[in-house]
């Protein structure tokens, strides 16, 4: 028993010690970035980025990139802050386009603009397109680059379409074409029960998200462009969640209760809901998985289109020294060249963020074999930012909270964006 | 004749329930092995496949995940048994002022574990350079007061004049614990051994605070985030993924189930 | 005896005590009072020193609508997974321990809960509850019930999650009141079973005194279980909607570390530790009162 014990000892130290090694073994001379990088699942996008990262290496000696991969926007944030915060040696990363406010409140990240010298770098800093460059700006001045970024369209089922004697090549483009038709092709068997729903609008995950896009249809903006303020009681908004409470409790072409941003996906593979409204990023999942024609559509217009964009941006933070901070740009220019822009929109279905990369042959040609991959870019010129304020993830959460809220019915769609407004008013004044 | 009724009754209710607590399990084993068409046919001619496996496998750093998980779960077993095994034998066998309260104190995280303190444990491995390390995980819970006690309890049954007896032959204290009250204790090691990896192998909320990285996050995390991606869920896959992570344990406990439901017991009478 | 005499006994016991005392006092009693201390400041922020604010942030607790809702949460929780899981384990427990046929299959149906970690749990019956076209709608469509919501409407979803709850935890339980069924003698219930005496009389009036104190002992368990079992909300809910299924550990995990406000999680921390007290009281002073406790 003895020896038994002191062998588990020893093996639990060994065990131990090599943990505790594993991270710190490669030392050279090199320039060395650590980036953190924002995914939940490893596989496709992982396999990516460290491709990607082995081509830089390739072809820039003496810079080094370690991507740490740390679960979604809201787990990279949170590990790559603490990582800061215990001073652990982190250059760039990439974090939600909406975090900028946050970074700049813990005085972590440095703007571009202090990290371009040359009139190239400048003119690189113009490439992208505007609406990705919105939630990176603050005061004139660019916090962030796009990168994994993306937006909301909507996929819809042309088999059902058709079923129901609609044209499947005629989504709907405006909000009451949207219920009308969703009103046709919502499907319920001799016992009332709903075999398949209209259009579905995922309301866990990122509530606010679609809420900000039903908002800029009806053509308002959830928040200014400081930051500090919210206009979540505006009229506009209230008759906006209205809509969206009336899409399941009115006009029924839309499950009540919240739907799970998670599963939905599932439920339209399925034939369980004919239109939804998902991330561009969903729209290689879909295409492998469905077993019908689909198609994709811009969001249908109120007052106008609108869909905030999404994902993920770089930044560039303050106590890398500076020769950190231009290999950091180097590696950053070089990741958001065009045709690795290209590259990655056509691996992974994530927008490419800059008008010259649809330009190059291979997108060119992708697009022209798969028109949808096009649609994230035709509604760019329709684009907002994203929700994005000081203290983000607690302002977002009154809104979060609110929408649930009127979307289970358990309150009015003006009390409740009132009472989120209070709260956002609450935060947000300190910051004013 | 009405017992005879009874007995059938009560067998098939006994039955239903056992089906009931089986059937989620099952039912992950079909989603896992068949394609996503059948997720929600439970057609029995369905064609078996392990493309899921595949893909999960292919998806996260499963691998990684399991050899973290052995880390933490082998170091914290490890240290547990050395710590609580010095710590009971001074509860059982010694007088020092300061005992009882002291033991009162250690009782005091059966109560109040680290999963509850995550704010400020999280603070105090900052400080101490220890987030997103193995040694972060584990450290919380190397002393535990469930072995401090269940040991104590163990070792205060073991016969004085055991100990007297060997004193007189000249073994020191230590080698009196080594000898005596170790070999002695074995059922409760084993007990305990097992209730600590089968809860360090599922604990969640304190390495999701710790963890940062593949090279720490044990099976647990790794398997939140694979089974929550921004775009949506595969089930079969998730399902996949869930039995990898579970497997080990679970086979495990199939095996040695006898061993593990007395240790259980064993743990749980005081 | 001669070792001995050279390293006093208080020393010796001090000295063996001593690793253990140092890593509980840093990872349980130092973050105790390090939590109440903590929550009489602001959190800092940036370059912004934490700063002295007496009890404000306990008044903050007062008008926080969501400390309200997950504390009665709680609260439901437990009502909802208590009594549900101890009444099943106990039943569980009574039929393994008999003499039907196939209850090794069963105890082992039963137990296999247990070493399942929450996150594999959530992630299995996640798609139990999937509208449309979940496993729970499939089953219950035959009796005409369909298109629930299950997960997403706020008067069901935390009794789904009880009921998951009840699942996980009630095989646990039954190995509790296993060991204690096997330590009644026979021939108690046998002499009552002889003097004519029908099975739940017999239970009723023997058995179930001989396991007051396991009882007692599940219950005290299921209990700090209730305030400790959130993992499932970080899969399945996020405790939404509208915070219809979250939790106080669950909040404070969100306060502390989605908010940064560490200040604020560590004021809910000690209304946690508090109930944590409170719960170890009311059944410490039970068992003094009451049952035949060694």
């Amino acid at each position: 028993m003895k020896s038994v014990f002191r062998k588990a000892a020893l093996a639990g130290v060994l065990v131990l010690a090599v943990a505790l090694c594993l991270p710190g073994l490669s030392r050279a001379k090199d320039i060395e970035l650590t980036m953190y990088y924002p995914v939940s699942v490893g596989g496709p996008i992982t396999g990516i980025i460290d491709g990607m990262i082995g081509q830089f290496q390739a072809e820039n000696p003496g810079i080094k990139v370690k991507a740490v991969y740390a679960g979604n926007y809201d787990d990279t944030r949170v590990k790559a802050l603490a990582a800061l915060k215990a001073g652990e040696p982190v250059q760039l990363s990439v974090l939600f386009s909406i975090d900028v406010f946050d970074l700049m409140d813990e005085d972590v990240v440095v703007p571009f603009d202090e990290l371009v010298a040359s009139d190239a770098d400048r003119q690189w800093m113009q490439s992208f397109y505007p609406a990705l460059m919105q939630n990176g700006m603050v005061d004139g001045k660019t916090y962030g680059i796009p990168f994994q970024r993306s937006t909301i369209v909507m996929y819809y089922n042309k088999d059902a379409f058709r079923e129901v004697g609609l044209d499947p090549e005629t989504p709907p483009a405006t909000w009451d074409e949207m219920v009308e038709m969703g009103k046709k092709l919502t499907k319920r068997d001799a016992s009332g029960k709903v075999e398949r729903w209209g259009v579905s609008i995922p309301s866990t995950g990122y509530p606010y998200w679609m809420f900000g896009a039903l908002a800029m249809q009806n053509g308002q903006e959830l928040m200014n462009d400081k930051g500090d303020a919210t206009m979540f009681d505006a009229p506009a908004c209230v008759e906006a969640l209205q809509f969206w409470r009336d899409l399941g409790a009115k006009h029924q072409v839309m499950a009540e209760g919240t739907i799970d941003w998670g599963t939905l996906r599932q439920k339209f593979l399925e034939g369980a809901t004919a239109m939804m409204w998902h991330t561009t990023g969903n729209l290689t999942p879909v295409r492998n998985g469905a077993s019908f024609e689909f198609g994709v559509a811009m969001l249908p217009a109120a007052k106008r289109r609108g869909s905030p964009t999404g994902g993920g941006n770089f930044y560039v933070f303050k106590q890398a020294t500076p020769e950190e901070r231009q290999a950091a740009l180097t590696f950053i220019k070089w990741m958001t060249a065009p045709e690795r822009t290209a590259a990655w929109s056509m691996q992974t279905g994530y927008v490419a963020t800059r008008p010259d990369a649809y330009e190059t042959q291979t997108l060119r040609q992708y697009v022209q074999e798969f028109p949808p991959a096009a649609v994230a870019r035709d509604q760019f010129q329709f684009a907002t930012a994203e929700f994005s304020t000081h203290e983000t993830a607690r302002v977002k959460k009154f809104l979060d909270d609110a929408l649930q809220a009127v979307l289970t019915g358990q309150k009015e769609p003006a009390q409740a964006l009132a009472e989120a407004q209070k709260g956002a008013e609450r935060v947000l004044k300190a910051y004013r | 004749m009405n017992d005879r009724i009874t007995r059938i009754l009560e067998t098939l209710a006994c039955w239903t329930l056992a089906l009931l607590w089986a059937g989620p399990l099952l039912f992950a084993l079909w989603a896992a092995f068949h394609g996503q068409e059948y997720l929600t046919r439970l057609d029995p001619t369905a064609p078996l496949t392990l493309d899921n496996f595949a893909q999960a496998w292919a998806t996260a750093p499963f691998a990684r995940y399991y050899l973290n998980t052995l880390a933490y779960t082998l170091c914290t077993l490890a240290g547990q048994f050395v710590l609580c095994t010095l710590a009971a034998y001074a509860f059982a066998r010694f007088r020092f002022p300061g005992r009882d309260v002291a033991f009162m104190l250690v009782l005091v995280q059966l109560m109040i574990m680290p999963d509850q303190l995550i704010v400020e444990n999280y603070q105090i491995m900052s400080a101490l350079g220890l987030v997103d390390t193995i040694a972060g995980i584990s450290l919380p819970y190397v002393a535990s007061a469930f072995g401090i006690f269940l040991l104590r309890q163990t070792f205060k049954q073991v016969p004085v004049e055991l100990e007297e007896a060997a004193l007189v032959e000249g073994a020191s204290r230590l080698q009196v614990l080594t000898k005596v009250y170790i070999p002695l204790g074995r059922p409760t090691y084993l007990a305990y051994g097992l209730v600590s990896v089968s809860y360090h192998w599922n604990n969640f909320l304190w390495p999701i605070v710790i963890t940062n990285s593949v090279t720490t996050r044990p099976l647990t995390v790794g398997l939140a985030i694979f089974g929550a991606p921004e775009s949506g869920v595969h089930f079969p896959i998730i399902s996949a993924g869930t039995l990898i992570a579970v497997a080990p344990l679970l086979l495990a406990f199939l095996l040695f189930q006898r061993q593990f439901v007395q240790s259980f017991m064993r743990a749980g009478i005081k | 005896m001669t070792r001995i005499s050279r390293t006093p006994q208080w020393l010796y016991g001090w000295l063996l005590l001593l690793p253990s005392a140092v890593l509980l006092i840093a990872f349980t009693h130092y973050p105790i009072v390090r939590t109440l201390y903590n929550s009489f400041f602001t959190t800092p922020r940036g370059r912004i020193p934490a700063r002295f604010i007496g009890l404000e942030n306990y008044q903050a607790l007062l008008h926080d609508e969501i400390f309200l809702r997950v504390l009665v949460n709680n609260f439901l929780f437990a009502l909802g997974t208590i009594p549900a899981s101890v009444g099943l384990a106990l039943l569980m427990a009574v039929w393994v321990n008999g003499t039907l046929p196939g209850r090794a299959l069963a105890r082992t149906s039963f137990f296999t809960p247990t070493v399942l970690p929450m996150v594999a749990v959530a992630n299995i019956w996640l798609f139990f509850y999937t509208p449309q076209v979940g496993i729970l709608e499939k089953m219950l469509a035959p009796f005409g019930i369909h298109g629930v919501n299950w997960l997403g409407d706020p008067s069901t979803v935390l009794w789904c999650l009880a009921v998951m709850a009840v699942w996980k935890e009630a095989g646990f339980f039954m190995i509790f009141y296993l060991a204690a069924l096997q330590g009644v003698p026979p021939d108690l219930t046998e002499a009552a079973r002889i003097e004519g005496a029908g099975r739940w009389y017999c239970f009723r009036r023997i058995t179930w005194p001989l396991l007051m104190p396991t009882t007692i002992f599940v219950l005290l368990n299921a209990t700090i279980n209730c305030f400790k079992l959130v993992d499932h909300l970080f899969i399945m809910t996020k405790g939404g909607p509208d915070n219809a299924s979250s939790l106080l550990l669950y909040y404070i995990y969100e306060t502390a570390f989605a908010y940064w406000d560490t200040a604020y999680a560590s004021t809910l921390t000690v209304v946690l530790l508090g109930l944590l007290a409170l719960t170890a009281l009311v059944q410490f002073l039970y068992l003094e009162r009451r049952a035949h406790y060694r």
